[in-house]
């Protein structure tokens, strides 16, 4: 199971918490994901003030570890701000760091994201930043002290599935020992178990399964295609080939 | 010898527990510090939709099946509903947001151009494809409460702003009533009331997004509300220019002559609701509590004070939404 800064967690699946029809609908969707991590926004869902303390209390009865985010940033500043927050909040190191650069797309600002990435480890954070599969910027964020790292199959929200698979392959292939998560933009099962199958670490999702029609029909077929990819990474897939290669022998017709 | 019933909140489910109990001939006093319904109560900050189709994209079976029957109810206690359905609209890129409706509101009915510019014409120019449910009506929540208040006043129920209960207490009181209630939480919620003579629309309209949905009802005379955001968090107070912004963005969305209205009223409140966002009657020793009423004020007060009263006048156990922690 993947360890995040020296922490294993159970589970391959990371769940959000927005956008469920209902709290109880959320809290099913946890149980039947059997996720490990919980990601929250602190802009919306403040932890410990009073007035949010009703859903805080219900993510922390679901008993799996909290990430909180800083979702809706588009600012350095702003995003240092929110996790600061957070870590007052939520009573955490770990912080999931979006800066957001382009609002059509939700695109991570590479920029912004390596310098508020330096800027929170400096301060003892322990990042996991929201980037695009792009090999230098992941090297940045590696050197800016980000262990962890988490880039987008697809824009936000989209459901469009793993957009650049020669990008995945080859940022798991430079990153042999990092943990790497597919955060963004799966839409259905068999997108998360291929971003396994592809030797990822784990899928965050959130809108796949909140705006599903039944939410937690989807949070559980999410944890079987994740375990399904999980049980191919360490099978040793065969290899494709062109030629067609009889799997029944023919018999009394050696070598046809 | 009629019963007394003795009501705790003058809010709308206050006001429709009222109603039913009083139907059924019992005494019934309602308590309510406040007085006249006014904003004190989470339920005049409200849309006033009696659309149970449209809500059942998101909420759960009983929630229509009991909402049908609130444009009725509401009409016989002679409040004014206007029945011109709900059309429901999204910007271009976001017409996925439309296809999801229409698979989960089996009543949608798809429309094009020509036939969005028959209903509304207004929106003629911004839209080519629309959903219609044309059994859905909508009513202006204020006038309502108000006259409803006034009818009941005038039919002999008492109306204090404090006391001793007497008889069989149904507690009414929404977020006030929260420290009794195990599960009961705030939705905060934030609405925008506008005027302007240079948009008429006959019936509520959603723009559907998927963060930032939007619905707005007119109010007759170029007032339109705007609603609403939905927050986990019980703050009463404090509309945030994030919330506003987005609400008065969607409205320019949908019609450009929105961004020359004159803003009448910010509203914010919370909403009581329990974490599958259905009401229920819960009873606790012998007080009874109907509360929960989330974003379903309107369409939902009149089946939970019907059941209640059924179930305290002639024991008949609610058919939803029923607790015995006794």
């Amino acid at each position: 199971m993947p360890v995040f800064y020296g922490k294993e967690v159970a589970s391959r699946m990371m769940l959000g918490t927005a956008q469920y029809p209902s709290p109880a609908i959320l809290a099913d969707a946890f149980r039947r994901s059997g996720a490990g991590i919980a990601t929250v926004s602190v802009r919306r869902e403040a932890g410990g003030d009073q007035a949010g303390q009703a859903f805080w209390n219900l993510i922390q009865e679901l008993g799996v570890a909290i990430l909180p985010n800083t979702a809706g940033c588009h600012s350095v500043r702003e995003a240092i701000t929110t996790a600061q927050m957070a870590r007052e909040l939520f009573d955490t190191n770990w912080i999931k760091l979006e800066v957001i650069g382009h609002s059509d797309t939700l695109q991570p600002d590479p920029f912004g994201l390596v310098e508020a990435a330096q800027a929170l480890s400096d301060d003892g954070f322990e990042v996991f930043p929201y980037c695009t599969e792009d090999l230098v910027l992941c090297e940045r964020l590696v050197k800016a002290g980000c262990q962890v790292l988490m880039p987008w199959g697809a824009p936000i929200g989209t459901g469009l599935g793993l957009n650049n698979l020669y990008g995945l392959r080859s940022l798991r292939a430079h990153f042999p020992d990092t943990p790497l998560v597919v955060d963004a933009g799966l839409g259905l099962p068999s997108q998360a178990a291929h971003a396994i199958e592809l030797g990822y670490d784990a899928v965050l999702l959130n809108t796949a399964v909140a705006k599903a029609g039944d939410p937690a029909a989807m949070a559980e077929g999410f944890a079987k295609a994740v375990e399904a990819g999980a049980l191919a990474a360490t099978a040793d897939p065969m290899e494709p080939r062109d030629m067609a290669a009889p799997s029944t022998p023919v018999l009394g017709m050696p070598f046809s | 010898m009629s019963q007394d019933i003795t009501i705790l909140g003058g809010g709308v489910a206050g006001l429709a527990m009222a109603s039913e109990f009083l139907a059924k001939g019992a005494g019934v006093t309602v308590i309510d510090p406040a007085g006249r319904p006014g904003e004190h109560a989470c339920s005049w900050w409200a849309g006033g939709m009696l659309a149970a189709e449209c809500e059942g994209a998101l909420a759960e079976e009983p929630v229509v099946r009991q909402g049908r029957k609130a444009a009725q109810w509401w009409a016989d206690q002679g409040v004014e509903i206007t029945h011109n359905g709900t059309l429901i609209v999204a910007s271009g890129r976001d017409q996925s947001e439309l296809m999801t409706f229409a698979r989960r509101v089996p009543a949608a009915q798809w429309l094009d151009a020509a036939q969005i510019a028959d209903l509304e014409p207004h929106l003629a120019e911004q839209f080519t494809r629309a959903l219609f449910v044309e059994r859905e009506g909508h009513m202006n929540p204020r006038p309502a409460l108000t006259s409803l208040y006034d009818r009941l006043a005038a039919s002999g129920v008492q109306f204090v702003t404090k006391g001793a209960s007497r008889g069989q207490v149904i507690d009414c009181r929404g977020l006030a009533a929260r420290s009794d209630l195990d599960g009961l939480r705030g939705v905060k919620g934030e609405m925008v009331i506008v005027r302007t003579p240079d948009v008429q629309l006959a019936r509520p309209v959603r723009l559907l997004h998927p963060r930032f949905p939007l619905y707005i009802v007119p109010r007759g005379d170029g007032v339109f509300m705007l609603g609403a955001t939905q927050i986990e968090s019980g703050e009463r107070t404090r509309a945030t220019v994030r919330s506003v912004m987005e609400l008065l963005n969607a409205a320019y969305a949908l019609h450009p002559a929105f961004g020359e209205a004159e803003l009448l009223e910010i509203g914010v409140d919370a909403r009581p609701a329990f974490s599958d966002n259905q009401p229920r009657i819960r009873r606790i020793g012998d007080r009874i509590y109907a509360n929960g009423l989330f974003r379903h004020g309107y369409l939902l007060a009149p089946a939970l004070a019907r059941m209640t009263a059924l179930m305290v006048i002639e024991g008949t156990e609610p058919e939803d939404w029923y607790e015995d922690y006794r």
